[in-house]
This record gives C-alpha cells, structure tokens and sequence, in this order.
C-alpha cells in the first residue's frame, strides 16, 4: 500500500530532501504499524511527539491504510 | 523600598506617589491590572470617556536578577472593543525597568483640558509632563527612534500609532524592543484608544539610579529561578535549538494545518493549501537565504526561549520583527494569502500604525467575505493599511475591527466573542479553545486559557481536540493558571515546560514566593488564579454582560467546518458551568 509521510519543524533534519510540508511517498506492506514508517523513514521515537492521520491524532501502534496522509511531528506550541 | 503606586492625573498634570493598600500588595502584573480597575472603573462607564483609566503593572519578579523570560508588563482597563474589563501584555524593555524604578503600578486618570498631547517622562526623580508635538501623527518606528535620540540611557518607549490617537477600537500600544522597533505590543482590545483618551501618545521610562526590586527572600528566589531555568533549558520545545527558538511561535502554522483546525478564508475551512508558504520553517529559510534578519530573537532583555524573529526584506536588510504565529496566519491564511513578503509589509504596518495584528487580518478577512475584495488579493489587503493611514471612512471603519467592518459590509460570518476577534485556533475543531474563547473575562483570546497544549501537541497531558468531553474543566483549569503566570511577569511560554516538569512548575511558585515574601507554593497557583478570574468577571457582570455574552458565534453552530466536517457542538450549560463558581449558581 501506499502512504505520505510529512514531517515538520525540528523533525525535517532527517528528511532534509524534502520541501516544508512536502510529503515523501512511500509503498509499505499492509498492516504496517505508525511506529514501524517512523523507523522506516529514520525518525528517532523520543523525538516524535505527536502523530497525525489523515487530519486526526493517531496512536504509533496503529496500521496505517492505503493513501493515508501521515504527520510526525515533534515538540511543538505557540500561540 | 517598598513598591509604591504612581498615579497620573492628566487633568491637572500632576501626579503622586501612594503606598500599595494593603488590599492590593498580594498583587502584581494581571492581578494587579484587573483589581485596580474593577475597583477603581466605574463598569458601565464609556472607554473612551473621563472615566475610564489605563493601568500598568510589571509582574512579581519582574525586575530581579535572572529570573528567565519575566519581561511582560500588564496592561489594563475597560476595552472599547469588548465593552468589558481587559488586560493586554507585552513583552519589551518596559516590565523590567518599571519595577526598577520600584513601582507596582502606574495609574493614568483624566483627560488635558487644553486637548493638547504629551509624552511622558518616568525616571527616579518623578513624572515630566512634555509636549508630543514632536511626535504626533507619526508611525511608532519614527517615534521609537526620535524619542531614543532625545532620551538618555535607551529607555523603554511606551506608545500608540496614529490609530491610537484616532482613538480606534483596535489601537493597540507599543512596547519597543531591545533592537527599540515597535512590535512588541499589548494589542487585543483596544487599550491604545484608552491611553489616546487620556492625552498620551508615549511614555519614557528610565529606570537609571532606581530602587529596584526588594527580594523577601533570596535562597529561596534562587532555588525557584534554578528549577524554572532548569526546567525551560531541557524541554525540547522550548530550550536552545527547540521548535519555539528556531522557528518561533509560528511552528504551529503547519500543525494546526494537519489538524484541520487551521481558521481560513474568514473561518470558512480548517485547512489552507498554502500554509506551509507563510510557515514558521519559510520564515527561517528566508532569514538563511536572504542573509539577513534572525530566528531566536529574544523580545526583552533575559529571555532563555527567545522565540522572536527579525524577517528579512529581499534584500537581506532587518525589516519587521515579529512574523509569529498569530500574525502570520491573520494576515496571511485567514485572508488566502500565502505570500510572506506581504504578510511582513502588513505586519509593518501594523506595527507602525498601532494596530493589534490579530484585530487586522480578521478585519481584512471580513472585509473580503463581504465581497469588497478578494480573498488572496494580497496588494488590495496591503493597500487598505494607507487607507487607515489616511482616516479616510473606510480606514476609519476598519481601524474599528471585526464587529464594525462586519456591520458595515453585511457580513454574517462574524468571528468574535464579546467584540473581539478569534484567533488562529478554529473552535469547531478544537473545542477546548471555544470554551476559553466564549467564557473568558477578555473576549475571544487564545492566551486566555491555551487548551492547544494537551488538544493538539500534547503537552500537560493528551486531550481529544474534537470531543466535547471534559472541556469546561480544562479551559477553566488553563484560565486560571494563565491568569496567575500573567501576574508573574513571566512570560506565559514557560507554561509549556512547567506543564510536563513538576519541578519547574514548584520552582515558578518558590520564586515568586521568594521575590513577595508571600506564601505560595505550585498548589495555590490555580486558586490564585480563579481569585483573578473572579474579579474580572464580577466587573464584566457589574458592566451588563450575561451568560449570552459567553457564546461562540450562530454561524459556527449550523456552519460545517471542513476537512473534519464539524459545527459547535458544546452546550450553552456546558459553556455557563465554566465560571458557576462565580455566580454561585
């Protein structure tokens, strides 16, 4: 199946070939969990502290699905 | 020495130095602000009239030696654009040199009979009252730098733009940072209008020879500082190379995208395709590309998080600080325009106009939602800023925010809770935040009460943003905390560590405790805080406000918000349990 996978702020470091919120397509077997892309693409787990699907918070332990638009993302606020 | 209370009269050009009543010394900063003005403002009073008042409070530790990121200074008084009390906080070199000068407050009553406009110099030897002749009509870039130049020892420049002077609803007041550019600003309700009315175009404040700041207690202030230091410098979001110091508040434009929760087009989507263009990791590739500028900038003198910037023109050349969050998506997504460079010429503008940022791109998008303009029209957004320049009807319409440019152009869409506008968190997608934004004492505010931290980043715990579940709790939990770190002089950023490092939060207390000598720990920061709270609500309620006024806008309720597809869902019983403690219902 075949899934985006973004990245912002401090977390880009790992992923420096791509644009500000450009995703990086990847194929991955069905079942494949959250966590298991996050390792696939290189990003240290303490790092990532928030973890979006499809507009939606989602569990690392989670599978993702086919076309699923998926965001790490690390510690972040503002306001 | 004891702080003491300046009180400047503007009728007779006086002034006098009083002791702080026993009734007011366990207050600072926020609390301070909103005591003396619920009992010293009449509520129903007109803002703009004889009445009303402008107070100035530095917070608690404001002022001490090293305590981190403690250079807010509180502003307060009846807002003409929310009809109700308010107190707006800067950063800046105010707060600091203030309570050097060994003041808990400054009071500024009366009007000059003459209608003739002053400056005002606080230095350790009293008050002098000098023409603004000098100074009138002129943007707060020029007047930060004439004002420098005629003063000694770069003093802090307390100041309104021409929009103040006009006596707009959204004039906000200027505090100058350490580079003296205006853009620190105490923007949200319309205070700038209140200190036009009471004859001030600026105030100079030299705290050279002052008193300083007494510390009760000295080991103690240090082992609170060291906790909270400790605490800021380890948190991934907010210590030295965090999100917050290399890409400032405006990290967020990108997640609250993702969210769905992004306000767009006049809070008709979630989502803005060209976010990531006007984001927080654009502004800091601007700064590398263009050589010029910075991130990291800090907003006052002792910051650790320093989470300001410095955008560059094209050419490389400093050219307005600062592109934050809020700004940019005002300016930027809420009007559909993804291009940076007009977002920071309209951050210019508001900054040399007076004009809170927030207030300024709502209006525009309104504006635009009325079939005025169009939505991304990024050169007539830019242009309508000569118009308020010029007070021409139209400038003058829109000088007066959301509310008067909705009525104006007949625009249903109105996103305001009692006359102010919302910021850039969209209630329908994050529920937390509309109950802070229809319950708090200050209108629509997201600072009033930041649920954004567990709702959507998950600091201080991990909270659904979209379920209703448990929201009035946790607005009113995040209220009163932020109304007591709004009377520390802190800056409310130290919230995100302390939320997830008990020691940083025990720390924020002991130096508080250590600086007044009061006795207070982390247990008694959120009931000092509903203290706070309480009487801002009770002078709303003395004002005229009910539980009608703590209501998100209709169209939000039968409006669908894309991409998540919700309306406002949170009960109005759900929205009056926030603050039954108060009415005793």
């Amino acid at each position: 199946m075949k899934v985006e996978v973004r990245v912002f702020a401090t977390l880009r470091r790992y992923l420096p070939e791509l644009g500000i919120s450009e995703p990086k397509l990847l194929e991955v077997p069905e079942g494949t969990t959250l966590d298991e892309i996050r390792e696939i693409v290189g990003l240290p787990a303490k790092e990532v502290k928030v973890i979006m699907v499809n507009h939606l918070q989602a569990d690392p332990e989670n599978p993702a699905h086919d076309g699923d638009r998926i965001t790490y993302i690390p510690a972040v606020a503002g306001g | 020495m004891a702080k003491q209370i300046l009180r400047i009269n503007m009728t007779d050009l006086s002034y006098k130095y009083e002791k702080v009543p026993s009734r007011w010394a366990k207050w600072a900063g926020r609390g301070l602000t909103s005591a003396i003005v619920a009992e010293e403002v009449e509520p129903t009073c007109h803002p703009l009239g004889p009445s009303n008042k402008l107070v100035i409070a530095p917070g608690w530790v404001s002022g001490t030696p090293a305590a981190p990121s403690s250079g807010r200074t509180s502003f307060g008084g009846k807002s003409p654009l929310t009809g109700g009390i308010k107190e707006s906080n800067a950063g800046g070199l105010s707060s600091q040199k203030i309570a050097k000068l060994g003041l808990a407050a400054v009071i500024i009553e009366g009007a000059p009979k003459d209608g003739k406009w002053y400056t005002l110099v606080l230095t350790k030897d009293g008050v002098k009252f000098e023409s603004a002749d000098n100074i009138l009509g002129k943007g707060m870039y020029d007047v930060d730098k004439i004002l420098w130049a005629k003063y000694p020892n770069e003093p802090a420049i307390i100041g309104i733009g021409p929009v103040g002077e006009k006596k707009l609803s959204n004039a906000g007041i200027s505090v100058n940072d350490p580079e003296n550019k205006p853009g620190r600003y105490a923007g949200r309700g319309g205070l700038g209008a209140v200190m036009g009315a009471r004859g001030i175009k600026a105030l100079v404040v030299d705290d050279t020879g002052g008193p300083g700041v007494d510390i009760a207690d000295m080991d103690l202030f240090k082992t609170g500082r060291k906790k909270l230091t400790d605490a800021i410098t380890a948190h991934d979001l907010t210590k030295p190379g965090g999100a917050l110091n290399s890409y400032g508040t405006n990290v967020l434009m990108n997640i609250l995208n993702e969210a769905g929760g992004l306000p767009t087009r006049n809070f008709s989507a979630g989502y803005f395709e060209g976010a990531s263009k006007i984001s927080g990791e654009m502004v800091a590739e601007m700064v590398e590309k263009r050589a010029g500028g910075m991130t990291g900038h800090g907003c006052h003198p002792g910051c650790v998080i320093k989470c300001s910037n410095i955008y560059p023109d094209q050419e490389g050349n400093d050219f307005v600080s600062c592109v934050e969050y809020e700004t940019a998506w005002a300016l930027g997504t809420n009007c559909g325009i993804d291009d940076l460079d007009y977002v920071a010429k309209m951050t210019y503008q508001c900054n040399d106009l007076g004009l809170d940022t927030i207030e300024a791109g709502n209006t525009i998008a309104v504006y635009m939602d009325g079939g005025a303009l169009e939505f991304g029209d990024k050169q007539g957004a830019l242009g309508l800023f000569d118009e308020i320049r010029k007070m021409s009807p139209l400038g003058r319409i829109l000088g007066q925010g959301v509310e008067a440019t909705a009525k104006a152009f007949g625009v249903h869409r109105v996103p305001t809770v009692k006359g102010q506008s919302m910021p850039a968190y969209e209630p329908r997608a994050v529920k937390g935040i509309g109950v802070t934004y229809a319950t708090s004492p200050m209108g629509a505010d997201h600072t009033a009460g930041y649920t954004i931290a567990p709702e959507i980043v998950s600091v201080g715990g991990k909270v659904d943003p979209l379920s209703d579940e448990g929201k009035s709790e946790l607005s009113l939990t995040f209220q009163a905390a932020t109304a007591f770190i709004d009377s520390t002089g802190y800056c409310l950023f130290i919230a995100f560590p302390i939320l997830d490092i008990p020691e940083g939060w025990a720390g924020m207390a002991e130096s508080v405790a250590g600086v007044t000598g009061l006795d207070l720990s982390g247990d008694d920061v959120v009931p000092i805080g509903k203290e706070i709270l309480k009487i801002e609500r009770d002078f709303n309620t003395r004002a005229g406000f009910t539980a009608e006024d703590d209501r998100p806008p209709e169209f939000m309720r039968y409006e669908q918000l894309p991409p998540h597809n919700e309306v406002w869902t949170i009960t109005d019983q759900a929205l009056d349990e926030v603050f039954s403690w108060v009415n005793g219902k």
